[in-house]
């Protein structure tokens, strides 16, 4: 179809058909004032604020609902349209409190914005204003001033059509119209802080920010979310050295306009009570703080005494910088270094064709139309991921799921299968005879993508092969910022995350390895029996197994670099200078590195590690998914009940552990044992009930609950948390066996 | 929460719509839910939110846009007068003040037997009819002189 021509205060514009007036407008770079438009959004109509002019229309047009037709001539600035326009604010602002000294969105209200622009010096309204009383939705969004809403929906319309879940309405109508949860809910979406961003008044606010500052005090720096593979956009703003919030910055490539509560609010992490800010050693059992020299000397001279058995342990959420000089570090002193600790199955490491990646830009998961996600926890792993596919989904995609549980992804689901975690391979390998093979078979631009779980489960590699067999395109959804870094920066290194715990000295980088690590169990025994263990982290580890902590700066307060899932490398700089003592990790491997006499250690700013690191890499000819193994049977049915453990979202890292108010959520809520009505029965067992898991040597006491979804012979049992730190293998069987209630505590 | 009855009417309802569109059936669903339990708490509000496959917060807003719904407990009977501008310029708040004096409520207000609770309306288009009385949701009476209203409130006592 042929574009539309029209014209907007004197300035022609050629629109395609369907593009409204706003539309043609922002084209041409014209501000029409609006509260209710925004552009991810559905057209509400129904602030008004944007009306404007139309030649030969008998009244103002709202901008953002007219659609553009070809030889319109519309004006924007006209005295007409201008007076409709304050008008409109006149109105907006007879029920509006108009407290903006002590409303804490003042400085970035578009009400006052506009109202500056638009609005009377003095308010012709005598009457009584309404008031709405506040709500209590949840620990991360303030719904306390009420009063101040507009109507405009938009928190409403994110809920409906980006969160996929409409936890906010507006009830009433009319002067009494105010937006709520329902009667006792609480908004859990773990989307829910964009509602803050988008509510163009202080209506929305961030409770964990609240009067903690005003905007204008705030220092914006750009920074890289540490978290989930997205690798979203940030700015984190600053005042005296404290970082009091952090906000999307707008990267339609990569996170749009958008954050997952964890990216927005993990920062609370950084001034836990729990931070490390001292280097601290440990003689004859007591820890007692020492200062640099002291404790890196100690290090080095232990890490050399144990030169050829040193297992450097990092996480994928550590910075790409980081991860580089620890692979250096075990290849000079002989040992092995790995970031891939969640995993279990390392049989792909010389089989694969290069870095396992997305498979794909980001961007290109919108106009997927088919799409098999396998072994996934997907709203919670990756929520913004998880986000475009709900978006994608809406455009016609058909999403099809193989996993071991059946979450609601709040997304329409044309084909789910889900069998044991021990059947997952053989029904991936027998998807095409299945309507989810059909489903495929349908489409023209179709994915297989691998999540955690299927990258995390001791068959991944024969996952992958057979992924890779169905001959679709596959991509694998990062399970951290740098689950691609990992492999650039050169690791693993001398073996994998399993045998890197059988070395005599064990580093840990950022680490904590009965909560980051595929076993606990043998983790925790590998640190028992390790002759010297150094944990480099930000927080003072819960579990006692080091000798020698050192205190290093954790995201914001460093600078480095993620590689993102899609193969974007994304450098960021400090917002913050570090807590107490600590220093950035990659100095601290540096001197660790000369102290030890590691030849070619001498960086002297981060650049050069980073440019050592990249040197003569071509990322993408690096990032390949193939792999070349041979299919091997299906592996024998496993004895005793099957554990299918996630990594719940608020417990993935060391930082968001410790982010108090992502802690208040109910997505943080105790993990307990899910079972499905018939195993409940066949134990004994009722919901809400304590039950006592056992794995190898460990047990764990959690509420039994039901979830009829799960499949035959299976309990899941959530990894990652205090409560399951002594279990073992996240992918393993174990017991289960109904507490006394009494005998309970 | 609702019995066979009610749930088949119900389905009835939702069979008028397309098997993707349930959600369409809201309205008629909160008055068959209604009718069996005299008004929409919270839960029963959930429940047919669950039966249309729709969000609560979608069933409530709803149920609080209309006057028709009850979000509590209301009398037997319930007397809605229509206080709109066409009405109101007939006379209907004469009349509705006359039922306040007899029931001895204000609007929102259920009287201390339980029989009779009095609400404020939106137009019914019966403006020319004004004023209009609506009872329980179902059935007019218009033209309500106070002569009217009274043998109204007489004949639903005998019942
Ligand atoms: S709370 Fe904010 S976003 Fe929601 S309707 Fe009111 S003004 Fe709009
Ligand atoms: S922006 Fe157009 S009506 Fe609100
Ligand atoms: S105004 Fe009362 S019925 Fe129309």
């Amino acid at each position: 179809m042929s574009e539309l021509n029209l014209e907007i205060d004197g300035r022609a514009v050629a629109v395609p058909p369907g593009a409204t007036v706003m539309d043609a407008a922002v084209k041409l770079g014209i501000y029409v004032p609006h509260f209710c438009y925004h552009r991810k959004l559905s057209i509400a109509a129904n602030c008004r604020m944007c009306l404007v002019e139309v030649e030969r229309a008998p009244k103002p047009l709202p901008a953002c609902a007219t659609p553009a037709t070809d030889g319109m001539k519309v004006r924007t600035n006209s005295a007409g349209a201008k007076s409709a326009q304050q008008g409109v604010m006149e109105f907006l602002l007879i029920n509006h409190p108009l407290d903006c000294p002590i409303c804490d969105q003042g400085g970035e209200c578009q009400l006052q914005d506009l109202a500056v622009g638009y609005g009377k010096s003095a308010s012709r309204f005598e009457e009584d204003k309404r008031v709405v009383p506040a709500k209590d939705i949840g620990p991360l969004v303030a719904a306390e001033e009420m009063s101040r809403c507009i109507q405009c929906t938009r928190c409403v319309r994110f809920g409906q059509e980006i969160a996929g879940v409409m936890e906010l309405g507006m009830i009433h109508r009319g002067e009494h119209a105010e937006i709520v949860a329902f009667v006792g809910r609480t908004v859990d979406s773990e989307l829910s802080g964009n509602m803050i961003d988008l509510c163009p008044v202080g209506a929305l606010t961030s409770k964990p920010f609240r009067f903690a500052a005003r905007t204008w005090e705030l220092a914006r720096r750009k920074s890289i979310s540490p978290h989930c593979g997205l690798g979203s956009n940030l700015v984190v703003q600053v005042k005296q050295n404290r970082v009091k919030r952090v906000l999307p910055l707008e990267n339609e490539a990569v996170n749009e306009c958008w954050l997952s509560d964890k990216d927005r609010y993990s920062y609370e992490a950084l001034e836990s009570g729990e931070r490390l800010t001292r280097p601290m050693l440990k003689d004859h059992g007591q820890w007692r703080e020492v200062d640099w020299p002291q404790a890196l000397e100690r290090v080095a001279a232990e890490l050399t005494k144990a030169a050829g058995s040193v297992g450097i342990l990092a996480t994928p959420h550590s910075t790409l910088e980081e991860l580089y000089l620890a692979g250096r570090l075990a290849q000079a002193l002989g040992g092995s270094a790995d970031f891939r600790l969640r995993q279990s199955d390392f049989s792909g490491d010389a089989k694969r064709g290069g870095i396992p990646w997305l498979g794909m830009p980001v961007a290109n998961l919108d106009g997927l139309d088919r799409v098999l996600v396998v072994g996934s926890f997907l709203r919670k792993d990756h929520p913004l991921l998880a986000q475009r596919l709900r978006q994608a989904a809406k455009r016609g995609c058909r999403v099809n799921v193989l996993h071991s549980v059946d979450d609601d992804w709040l997304m329409p689901i044309a084909n789910r299968k889900i069998v044991p975690p021990s059947e997952l391979l053989e029904a991936l390998r027998g998807v095409n005879g299945t309507p989810i093979g059909e489903s495929l078979r349908s489409g023209r631009n179709v994915a297989v993508l691998l999540g955690n779980f299927a990258q995390q489960h001791p068959q991944a590699a024969q996952l992958q092969a057979a992924a890779q067999a169905l001959g679709y395109p596959i991509g694998f959804l990062g399970e951290a910022a740098n689950s691609v870094g990992g492999y650039l920066a050169g690791l693993p290194v001398g073996g994998n995350a399993a045998s890197a715990l059988g070395h005599k000295a064990l580093v840990l980088l950022n680490a904590e390895p009965e909560l980051d690590c595929a076993d606990p169990q043998t983790a925790g025994q590998a640190l028992e029996r390790a002759q010297f263990v150094v944990a480099l982290g930000a927080f003072r580890p819960a579990r006692d197994g080091a000798d020698v902590l050192l205190p290093i700066a954790p995201f914001a307060e460093t600078a480095g670099t993620f590689v993102s899932t899609e193969g974007r490398i994304q450098s960021f700089h400090p917002a913050v200078r570090p807590a107490g003592d600590a220093r950035p990790a990659w100095k601290v491997l540096r001197v660790l590195g000369n102290l030890a006499g590691v030849a070619g250690f001498d960086y002297e700013t981060l650049e050069q590690v980073r440019e050592a690191c990249l040197r003569g890499k071509d990322l993408a000819a690096l990032l390949s998914n193939r792999i070349d193994l041979a299919a091997s049977p299906a592996a024998p049915a496993p004895q005793g009940l099957q554990r299918i453990a996630e990594v719940p979202i608020h417990f993935a890292d060391a930082l968001v552990r410790r982010a108090p108010s992502l802690q208040k959520t109910r997505d943080a809520q105790p993990p307990r044992a899910w079972m499905n009505a018939r195993l409940m029965q066949q134990l004994g067992v009722s919901a809400g009930q304590p039950v006592l898991i056992r794995q190898g040597s460990g047990e764990a006491r959690l509420a039994a609950a039901l979830d009829d979804r799960l499949p035959e012979g299976c309990v899941r049992v959530p990894a990652a948390h205090a409560s399951t730190a002594g279990l073992g293998a996240m992918f393993g069987t174990l017991g289960v066996q109904a507490v006394a209630v009494g005998k309970a505590a | 929460m609702l019995s066979p009855e009610s749930l088949r009417r119900i389905d009835r309802e939702i069979a008028k719509y397309p098997a993707e569109h349930k959600q369409s059936a809201v309205m008629a669903a909160l008055i068959v839910a209604q009718d069996e339990k005299g008004w929409l708490a919270t839960e029963t509000m959930d429940f047919v939110a669950q039966y249309l496959g729709m969000a609560p917060v979608a069933v409530y807003e709803v149920a609080s846009f209309y006057n028709m719904y009850n979000l509590e407990p209301a009398g037997q009977y319930k007397l809605t007068v229509c206080t709109c501008l066409p009405c109101g310029l007939q006379g209907s708040l004469d009349a509705a003040d006359h039922l306040k004096a007899r029931l001895g409520v204000d609007f929102g207000e259920t009287t201390a037997d339980g029989r009779f609770t009095l609400k404020e309306g939106e137009c019914m288009g019966a403006c020319a009819m004004a004023p209009v009385v609506l009872v329980n949701n179902k059935k007019m009476h218009d033209y309500m002189s106070n002569a009217k209203l009274d043998a109204l409130l007489d004949e639903l006592r005998k019942r």
